[in-house]
C-alpha cells in the first residue's frame, strides 16, 4: 500500500509536534495510510500558510475522522456537532467578521445529517469556505452508507450493495449547491492523481482568497479515498474513484463568480457604549405622567383593582386595556396586562385582564370577581358574566348586546360605542368612546373623588398623547371620541 | 438628554431589553408560540444597536449559532418553547461540555408532542435534570414576572459567563405573555471578549485556543467531569435564589414558581385570613434547587404543598430538599389551565385537616 507522504513541520499551519494527540505518538496524524483526510489536511495546511491568513482562521472540524483536526492545525478551532459546522461557522463569522471561517466536513457530516445547517448557511452567503470530503461512506463510525455511496457498493449497512429502490441514488451536493443565487465558488475535485491533487490545491486557494477578500460563500468538494472502509489498495482506490465515483461526481467548476463578486465591507462594530445604548433603547422622557410622589386620592385605588376587557379578535380590545394599563403606569401604579393568546385571537374570542396596584401585583389572572368588565360582544359578556359582582362597573356596547341577569349593585352602563364612532368616521376609536363613558360612570357614581374626576380625563389625554405622539389627528380623534363617550352617558 | 427608564413591556420583550443592556452580542432564533415575541424584539432591537440577530433554520442551528458566537467571547442567547428546546438539547449538551456560557430562555407551553400553546410548567425535569445527554447541570432562572424577565436575563449573562455554562431562563407562558411596569436596568459598559475565546492563544503554550468535547483517554475524561461536578457543587452551594413569603411561623408551606406563584401567594393570604399558617417559598432559580430556605422552614412546618403547571415535577425537589421528613402534597393543573386560588386553598385545607388530625 503506497503512503501519501505528509511533510509534517512544513507548513507553518501545523503543529511542529502534535502535543494535543492522546498517547505517545506526537508525530504522525491519526489518519488510516491513504486517507484522504490526510492528503487535504495538507493542501488546507500550505493554502492558509501560503496566504499569510493563519491567525485569522478558524477552523471548524465535524464530527467524524475529522474530528480532531485540532491536533495537528495551529489555529482557533473548534469541534463541533455532528453536521453542525455551517451553523457554528455562521455565529463566529457574524460576531467576528474580520475572522475566516472554514468548515470542515465529511460527507455523512454535510450531506446527511448536517445537509439543512450546510444549505441554509450557503443559502445566507455566509462569509466562510466548506471543503467537504466526499469517501462514499461513513469513515469513523467503521464504513457505514453515506448518502455519496455509489449504487451497488456494498457497505457495513449496504451488505447486499446499496439498493437505489430502498436507499435513494448518490447525493450530487454540488448540483445542488449549483441551484441557489447566492454561492459565489462551486467546484468538484479528486485527490487521486498529481495532477488532480494540482487542481485541487488551486481550488482550495481559490475558496481562501475569497474568503480572505470576504466574497461570499465557497465549497470545494473532494473525492478522497477511505482504503480501510472499502477494503482497496491505494491502487485500486484511486482507480475506483477517477473510474466509478466520478461517473455520477464528474469533477469540474460548477460555478465560478470570483473574478465578478465584490469584497463585502466589514459590518459596522456593534454599539455597547452606555450613554449611546440608552438613547437607542429607553424611550425618551415626555413631557407628561406626575411626580413620583403624586398618589391619587380616591378610595378605590388603595386595593389591587382587577379590570376585564372582552370582546372578539379584531375589535381592538387588546388595544383598549393596554390603553388604561398606559394610563394607570402614568399615574404611578404598578400594572399588569395579559391577553389571552394564541389562535383564539384569530377571528374568535379576545380578552385581556389589566391589574391596577400600588404594591407588587399578585395572580395577574382574574378567575373569580372583577372590579370592571368592559364586554363588548354578547359571547364575551354572557362567558364573563359570573366574574361581575355588586359594586363592579360593567360597560357594554348597547347597540349590539342584550344584559343577561346580572345581580343587584352592578353599576351598568350601556353605550352605542361603535355607532358613535362611525359617526365620527373611524371605527378603531370605538375604544375612547367606551374610555369617555367609562370616566362618566366613574365620576357619576362618585367612585373617582375629588381631583382625581379631572385627572382621569387629563391621564387619558396623556396616554393617547404618548402612544401616538407622531400622529396628531389620531389623538385628535381620539379625544374627541372620549368626549361624545363621556357626554352619551351623561345625557 | 433625559431617559424615561419605567417602561410597559411584554414578558418576552424584557427578556430582550435584559440581554441587550447586559451587553449580549447576538441572538440566534426560531419562531415558536409563545416565544415568538423575543425573536420578534431581538429582530428589532438587536440591529439597532449594530448588534447580530439571525432567524435560524432551526432550532439545531439556532443552538450551533450560540455554540459559534460563544466560542468567540461573545455574549449570545437563543429562545424557544418546549419542543424547540428539545431539538436544542444536543446543543447544550455540547456547551456544557465545552464549558462555553449561553443564554437559553424557554417560554413553556403544554404538554409532550405539539400539546398546545397554553402556559405550562411541564419543562422543569427537562431544563433541571440537565436535559439532554451525558449528565450535566444548567442553572434555571424561573422568573415571576415582565420585571424578573428583563433583571433575570441580564444576571443570566453573568452567572454563564461567572462558570462558563448554559443559563436557562424558564418562564411558563404567561410571563411570556403578560405585559408589565418594568424598570430597565443600566447598560452594562462594554466588555473585553473572553480570554479563552478561539481567537486567543492558550495560557499553558501559547497555542491557539480550541475547543472539543472529545477526550478520548478514560481518565482525561474522568477528570473533567469531576471538574465539572465541582462546579456544579459550587453552584449549588451560591446560586440558589428563593424569595419567602409569611414563612416565619408557617405550618403549611406552599412551594411554587412562575404565574403559579403569584396565585399561591394570593392563596396565601386566603388561607392566612381563615386562620391557617401558611407561607409561600417561591424559587427564583429551580436548579440549584433552594434546598437551604426550604430546609430552613422546618422548624415549624408541618406539612408542604407543591403548586405546579404540570403533573408533578418539582414536587421531586421538594421532597429531597426535606428529606421526605414531612408530607409534601401537589396541586396540579396543566396544558393551559391555571390554578385558581379557590383550588389551592381548598386543597390546602385538606391537607391541614389531615395533618392536624
Ligand atoms: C448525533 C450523532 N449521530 C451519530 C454520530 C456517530 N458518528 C460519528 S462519525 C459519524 C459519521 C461520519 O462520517 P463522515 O461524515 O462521512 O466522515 P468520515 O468519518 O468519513 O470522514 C457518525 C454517524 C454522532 N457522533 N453524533
Ligand atoms: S477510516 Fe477512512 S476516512 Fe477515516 S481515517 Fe481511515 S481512511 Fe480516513
Amino acid at each position: 500500500m503506497s503512503k501519501e507522504i505528509v511533510k509534517f513541520g512544513k507548513s507553518p499551519v501545523f503543529f511542529d509536534s502534535f502535543t494535543r494527540r492522546p498517547g505517545p505518538v506526537k508525530t504522525n496524524m491519526h489518519y488510516c495510510p491513504g486517507c484522504g483526510h490526510g492528503i487535504l489536511h495538507k493542501l488546507l495546511a500550505e493554502a492558509i500558510a501560503d496566504r499569510g491568513i493563519q491567525e485569522k482562521v478558524m477552523l471548524v472540524a465535524p464530527v467524524g475522522c475529522a474530528v480532531m483536526a485540532y491536533y495537528y492545525f495551529n489555529c482557533g478551532c473548534i469541534s463541533v456537532p455532528h453536521g453542525r459546522a455551517p451553523a457554528v461557522g455562521t455565529g463566529i463569522a457574524r460576531v467576528a467578521p474580520d475572522k475566516m471561517v472554514i468548515s470542515y466536513q465529511g460527507d455523512g457530516d454535510l450531506a446527511a445529517i448536517g445537509f439543512n445547517e450546510f444549505i441554509q448557511a450557503a443559502n445566507r452567503g455566509e462569509k466562510m469556505s466548506v471543503f467537504f470530503v466526499n469517501n462514499s461512506n461513513y469513515g469513523m463510525t467503521g464504513g457505514q452508507m453515506a448518502p455519496t455511496t455509489l449504487p451497488g457498493q456494498k457497505t457495513t449497512t449496504t451488505p447486499y450493495g446499496r439498493n437505489v429502490e430502498v436507499d435513494g441514488y448518490p447525493m450530487k451536493v454540488c448540483e445542488l449547491l449549483n441551484s441557489l443565487d447566492v454561492p459565489v465558488y462551486i467546484e468538484r475535485c479528486a485527490l487521486t492523481s498529481t495532477a488532480n491533487i494540482q487542481k485541487a490545491r488551486k481550488s482550495i486557494g481559490k475558496a481562501l482568497d475569497n474568503l480572505r477578500d470576504r466574497k461570499g460563500f465557497s465549497f470545494v468538494e473532494l473525492l478522497c479515498a477511505c482504503p480501510i472502509n472499502l477494503r482497496k489498495s491505494a491502487a485500486d482506490m484511486n482507480k475506483f474513484i477517477d473510474e466509478e465515483m466520478t461517473k455520477y461526481y464528474p469533477l469540474g467548476c460548477f460555478r465560478d463568480r470570483s473574478a465578478e463578486s465584490e469584497s463585502k465591507p466589514l459590518p459596522p462594530p456593534p454599539i455597547h457604549d452606555p450613554e449611546t445604548v440608552r438613547s437607542l433603547l429607553y424611550p425618551k422622557k415626555l413631557d407628561i405622567g406626575v411626580a413620583h410622589t403624586f398618589r391619587n386620592e380616591s378610595k378605590l385605588f388603595d386595593r389591587e383593582l382587577r379590570l376585564k376587557m372582552a370582546g372578539f379578535g379584531g375589535q381592538g380590545i387588546l388595544s383598549l386595556g393596554i390603553m388604561l394599563a398606559n394610563m394607570a403606569k402614568l399615574r404611578n401604579f404598578n400594572v399588569s396586562w395579559l391577553p389571552s393568546y394564541g389562535p383564539e385571537q384569530r377571528g374568535g374570542s379576545a380578552n385581556c385582564s389589566v391589574i391596577v396596584s400600588r404594591n407588587k401585583i399578585g395572580s395577574p389572572i382574574i378567575d373569580s370577581s372583577c372590579d370592571l368588565l368592559i364586554a363588548i360582544s354578547q359571547t364575551a359578556l354572557d362567558k364573563f358574566k359570573d366574574e361581575v359582582v355588586p359594586g363592579s362597573v360593567l360597560i357594554y356596547d348597547s347597540s349590539t348586546m342584550t344584559l343577561p341577569p346580572l345581580p343587584e349593585g352592578v353599576i351598568i352602563c350601556g353605550v352605542n360605542a361603535s355607532e358613535i364612532a362611525l359617526k365620527l368616521g373611524n371605527a378603531k376609536c370605538a375604544n375612547s368612546v367606551l374610555l369617555g363613558a367609562l370616566a362618566a360612570v366613574l365620576k357619576k357614581n362618585n367612585i373617582l373623588e375629588g381631583g382625581d374626576k379631572a385627572d382621569f380625563d387629563k391621564v387619558f389625554n396623556e396616554a393617547v398623547f404618548e402612544s401616538f405622539s407622531s400622529k396628531p389627528e389620531v389623538i385628535e380623534l381620539n379625544r374627541l371620541a372620549f368626549v361624545e363617550g363621556e357626554k352619551a352617558v351623561n345625557a | 438628554m433625559e431617559y424615561n427608564n419605567r417602561v410597559l413591556l411584554v414578558g418576552n420583550e424584557a427578556a430582550v431589553y435584559g440581554a441587550l443592556l447586559a451587553g449580549c452580542d447576538s441572538y440566534f432564533g426560531y419562531p415558536i408560540t409563545p416565544a415568538s415575541e423575543v425573536a420578534q424584539e431581538a429582530a428589532l432591537l438587536f440591529p439597532r444597536l449594530k448588534r447580530v440577530f439571525i432567524q435560524a433554520e432551526s432550532e439545531i442551528g439556532a443552538i450551533n449559532m450560540v455554540i459559534g458566537a460563544s466560542a468567540m467571547g461573545k455574549r449570545a442567547m437563543t429562545a424557544s418553547s418546549g419542543l424547540g428546546i428539545s431539538l436544542k438539547q444536543e446543543g447544550v449538551s455540547y456547551l456544557a461540555m465545552y464549558e462555553l456560557p449561553a443564554v437559553i430562555a424557554d417560554i413553556t407551553r403544554s404538554g409532550p408532542g405539539l400539546g398546545n400553546i397554553g402556559p405550562e410548567q411541564s419543562d422543569y425535569f427537562q431544563l433541571t435534570k440537565g436535559g439532554g445527554h451525558g449528565g450535566y447541570h444548567c442553572p434555571v432562572f424561573a422568573p415571576d414576572s415582565a420585571q424578573e424577565m428583563c433583571d433575570m436575563t441580564y444576571a443570566a449573562f453573568d452567572i454563564a459567563e461567572k462558570y462558563r455554562t448554559p443559563v436557562y431562563i424558564m418562564a411558563d407562558g404567561v410571563i411570556g405573555q403578560i405585559m408589565e411596569t418594568v424598570t430597565l436596568p443600566e447598560p452594562r459598559p462594554p466588555r473585553k471578549d473572553s480570554p479563552w475565546s478561539i481567537a486567543g492563544k492558550r495560557e499553558d503554550d501559547g497555542t491557539p485556543n480550541y475547543f472539543t468535547t472529545l477526550y478520548l483517554e478514560h481518565s482525561e475524561l474522568e477528570q473533567i467531569r469531576l471538574r465539572l461536578e465541582a462546579k456544579y457543587k459550587e453552584i449549588e452551594k451560591n446560586e440558589q435564589r428563593s424569595v419567602a413569603y409569611k414563612l416565619d411561623d408557617a405550618e403549611l408551606v406552599l412551594c411554587a414558581f412562575g404565574v403559579s406563584a403569584r396565585v399561591a401567594l394570593r392563596a396565601v393570604d386566603v388561607l392566612r385570613s381563615q386562620g391557617v399558617k401558611a407561607g409561600l417559598l417561591r424559587p427564583q432559580t429551580v436548579w440549584p434547587f433552594p434546598k437551604d430556605a426550604l430546609r430552613g422552614t422546618l422548624k415549624t412546618a408541618k406539612a408542604f404543598l407543591s403548586v405546579e403547571m404540570n403533573c408533578g415535577q418539582m414536587i421531586d425537589d421538594v421532597k429531597l430538599a426535606i428529606d421526605c421528613s414531612r408530607p409534601v402534597h401537589l396541586v396540579s393543573r396543566c396544558s393551559g389551565n391555571i390554578p385558581s386560588v379557590a383550588e389551592i386553598v381548598a386543597r390546602a385545607q385538606e391537607v391541614m385537616k389531615e395533618v392536624t388530625k
